[in-house]
């Protein structure tokens, strides 16, 4: 191996002096090269991606991390569309033992399908720039959600969606919200904590803001219970769905939004917290991947999943041992979900709940749920969706529990869906625990 | 505020788990931090504890009475035999039926996918059939589209290696896979839920349809490990039925099914004995307070953030030099998260041999502990009050040479285990 190409493990102290020489112009880019030259081809990736294990069509992911890369190191190779299949869960990435950034390159790779090879008037593109953005289509259901959730709810609005959009005539669409977190912060008057010490800004996502206010209201105030001023930047998609349908440019304009104002927020003395899963995953992990965004690496190095904050910066655990959480809620079965379990968080809800005095939290298991975001929502993947969703349906079916908990809404789709439970967030679990419920039985 | 426990093991392997089991059992917190999914899937899933000596002398038909005769330093030195012994014992405990082998001190000859034979001290229930001493006429099946499994060749290397019976290999087409380069897992799953492969038969009776048109009068069967994943058992049953022999499974390379299902079986275990267990994140530093000879917390790094946790005990079980833990730059070699002391000569060109398979250096490199698993430093002195080693970090034994790389992790691990677990709030 020669020093050009030595690769670098950012945890051998002494490598921070190791300056490599610049043989390969494009890697002033993004240099996947070290990534690929790192795969052994063990294959336990391949063994890990639910989509592989139920469809004999998909390669896996090392055919489309390290081998696609290789392969279009010649002329003649263009990106597989196999490609889009990939629902994006991340699995590959935690069961790699070399650290290929395998979600990078499918991300990547997918990006360049689709502005290659797609059509842009094809129905495919179409539907799925439509799903990607959710963001800029949620504002109107939120606008008039009762027409929104009645028109949504007729069959003939599902099966025109099949027929015309390709989206999966069996799904139901998420009920808007009567109010969005935000117009909630708004006519509350926004913070009623005030401390320059104590300083978080939430990153709710478009689901807690337009279809869950719940959530978010339970963040709220399980964070003003422990004395935090709260701030609610300006903010878009994190990027999540755009990545997933290869719709990198779009994904990039919603980072253009985010960072500045996110950064603006650290330099006020904020951290960033999340209360979705794949936002948090998305700041953290995808952004500095992807995106080459002024102060991109400082808003990915301040961000934390919500629960996990807390826990780091306060005694949690404390305040939840012994803790009630009263009538409103049984116990769960819970599923963490895949962006959870990339950031090593899969099992912090039952560490959690096991301190609560009355209620437990029992896990479903490791199984992915199979919706991944949009990639359940189109009818090609309706199918493949729901029977990598099987196991986890069994197992929820066999847990002691009615209810489901889960911190990601597309996962919580997929449990309702298949199961016709009820879900909730572990912050609202939280939230009867530390605060109790809003009529104020503390 | 940092997330707390009483234990804290890093590294999701074979020692590592053990270490977390034994220190669960003495009623302690115990927290598990494996960077990514655990290595189990690269193993075999056979358990050997000695199979030659350090000199190379061997097959060792009964490894307890080689023990003794190890060099001070060595792992099973250090920990001493009759830790073998119970670490052995506690393993079968947790495994149950899943593994078989514990009814002697004795080695079993279990063949490998290359034809080769490994003696090994505990060996999955679904091996047990085709151990080479019994003398039982053979048929290995192989599988088009797994060129990891080469039947034929493997039954010839048997035969030459002087097996006690006759070997015959077949290359067959397995029912109902549709890919050339199907997963292991997905062999496995087509078996244990029994999916139709024509739209009426089976995959289990497909599969045993195909292998009875070339069964003569062999007694059993060998296939490569990939017969059921979730339901082995059942598909092993299933097969010997319809076949009328016996059925085992030759133990296979990475990614390996009899590994998942030991990693199954003993993150279950873990799941039980109320271990918490963080995947998915490295631990990349730690920290001291006020003593430097005793770790405060370490920092898990998030995908970003700096995340602290603190436990009273630590024990490191990172791996050796495939596992990552321990590494090697030109000018040195090194255990890149405490950087605990690893003997090895200045001159590089030392750490090797010429001959691939001779006495190589490199293979031995790993950290020094004492007789309680603490690694020393160059003055052999503890690096850490609060720290132990165990598996393949430590250094002193050549695990691929001697077989022994199972015995180690499960002895180690089970003491640092009891010792962290005993010495926490002292």
């Amino acid at each position: 191996m020669s020093d050009a190409e030595q690769p670098t493990d950012s945890h051998i102290p002494g490598t921070e002096e190791f300056e490599p020489v610049d043989v390969f112009p494009e890697a002033n880019e993004m240099d996947l090269r070290p990534g690929a030259d790192n795969c052994y081809k063990c294959s336990t990736c391949d063994t890990n991606c639910p989509v592989a294990e139920v469809d004999d069509d998909f390669p896996g992911p090392k055919f489309q991390g390290p081998e696609q890369w290789r392969l279009k190191r010649q002329d003649d190779y263009d990106i597989d569309e196999s490609v889009m299949k990939c629902s994006n869960c991340l699995r590959c990435d935690s069961a790699c033992p070399s650290s290929v950034p395998l979600s990078q390159m499918h991300n990547t790779a997918r990006a360049e399908y689709v502005e290659k090879h797609m059509s842009k008037y094809s129905r495919e593109y179409w539907r799925n720039r439509m799903l990607a953005n959710y963001r800029r289509l949620a504002p109107l259901g939120a606008m008039f959600p009762r027409t929104a959730n009645f028109m949504t709810s007729l069959p003939f609005t599902g099966f025109l969606g099949e027929k015309i959009l390709g989206i999966a005539g069996d799904r139901d669409f998420p009920t808007f919200a009567t109010e969005t977190f935000r117009k909630w912060w708004t006519k509350r008057g926004g913070a009623k904590v005030s401390n320059p010490d104590k300083r978080v800004a939430y990153f709710h996502g478009c689901y807690s803001n337009f279809n869950t206010p719940e959530v978010a209201k339970a963040l709220v105030r399980v964070y003003e219970h422990f004395g935090y001023e709260i701030m609610v930047p300006e903010q878009s998609c994190s990027g999540t769905p755009m990545f997933a349908n290869g719709m990198l440019d779009d994904a990039r304009r919603a980072a253009e939004t985010n960072v500045p104002e996110l950064a603006a927020a650290i330099d006020d003395g904020a951290d960033i917290i999340a209360s979705c899963s794949s936002c948090s995953m998305s700041l953290r992990q995808e952004y500095p991947e992807l995106f080459d965004i002024e102060d991109i690496e400082r808003v990915s190095a301040n961000t934390w999943d919500a629960i996990e904050y807390l826990r780091v910066h306060e005694d949690l655990e404390g305040a939840l041992e012994g803790a009630t959480v009263g009538e409103e809620f049984d116990d769960f079965a819970y599923h963490a979900p895949c962006h959870a379990r990339n950031q090593g968080l899969d099992g912090q809800t039952v560490e959690l709940l096991g301190l609560v005095d009355d209620v437990d939290a029992y896990d479903v298991g490791d199984s992915c749920s199979g919706i991944s975001g949009t990639y359940g929502w189109k009818a090609e993947n309706y199918e493949t969706s729901m029977k990598i969703g099987e196991e986890m349906f069994e197992h929820m079916e066999h847990a002691p529990a009615d209810t489901g908990l889960t911190e990601c809404p597309t996962c919580s789709m997929q449990m309702g869906h298949g199961t016709g439970y009820e879900i909730r967030h572990t912050l609202e679990v939280l939230e009867a625990a530390l605060v109790g419920s809003e009529t104020g039985d503390a | 505020m940092a997330i707390e426990d009483d234990v804290l093991v890093i590294g999701g392997g074979l020692a590592g788990v053990t270490a977390a089991l034994a220190a669960a059992d003495e009623g302690t917190q115990v927290r598990l931090v494996t960077y990514k999914q655990s290595t189990l899937r690269h193993a075999s899933g056979l358990i050997d504890v000695l199979g030659y000596t350090p000199d190379g002398e061997g097959p060792i038909v009964d490894p307890f009475d080689e023990l003794e005769e190890l060099p001070e330093g060595h792992p099973y030195e250090r920990v001493g035999v009759d830790a073998v012994r119970d670490a052995l014992e506690f393993f079968d405990d947790v495994v149950g039926d899943a593994y078989a082998g514990g009814h002697t001190d004795d080695n079993a000859l279990v063949p490998t996918h290359g034809g080769t034979v490994k003696p090994t001290a505990r060996y999955p229930s679904a091996t047990a059939a085709g151990v080479a001493s019994a003398p039982e006429d053979t048929l290995l099946v192989g599988f088009e589209t797994l060129p990891d499994f080469e039947a034929p060749l493997a039954a010839a290397h048997l035969e030459a290696a002087g097996a006690p019976f006759e070997a015959r290999g077949v290359t067959i087409t397995f029912p109902g896979i549709k890919r050339d380069d199907a997963k292991v897992t997905r062999y496995a799953h087509l078996l244990d839920w029994d999916e139709s492969v024509d739209g009426t038969t089976g995959a289990r009776d497909a599969l045993a349809a195909a292998v009875s048109d070339h069964l003569e009068d062999e007694s059993r069967v060998g296939f490569p490990a990939v017969l059921g994943d979730d339901h082995p058992e059942e598909v092993r049953a299933d097969l010997e039925d319809a076949l009328g022999v016996e059925v085992f499974e030759v133990p296979m390379g990475p990614p390996s099914l009899p590994g998942m299902r030991l990693e199954d079986v003993l993150y279950s275990a873990l799941e039980e004995k109320g271990v918490r267990v963080t995947s998915g994140v490295p631990v990349v530093d730690y920290e001291t307070n006020g003593d430097p000879g005793r770790i405060d917390q370490v920092i898990v790094d998030r995908n970003g953030a700096d995340v602290p946790h603190h436990a009273d005990q630590y024990i490191l079980a990172t791996g050796g030099l495939v596992g990552k833990g321990v590494s090697s730059e030109r000018e040195g070699v090194f255990e890149p998260l405490f950087d605990c002391y690893v003997p090895h000569a200045a001159d590089r060109y030392d750490w090797f041999v010429d001959d691939v398979f001779g006495d190589q250096p490199y293979a031995r490199f790993g950290v020094v502990p004492d007789t309680e698993l603490r690694p020393l430093d160059e003055d052999d002195e503890p690096e850490f009050s609060n720290l132990r080693a165990v598996g393949g970090v430590l250094g002193g034994y050549d695990y691929a040479a001697e077989k022994s790389g199972g015995g180690v992790s499960l002895s180690t691990g089970y003491v640092a285990g009891k010792r962290a677990a005993k010495q926490v709030g002292e």
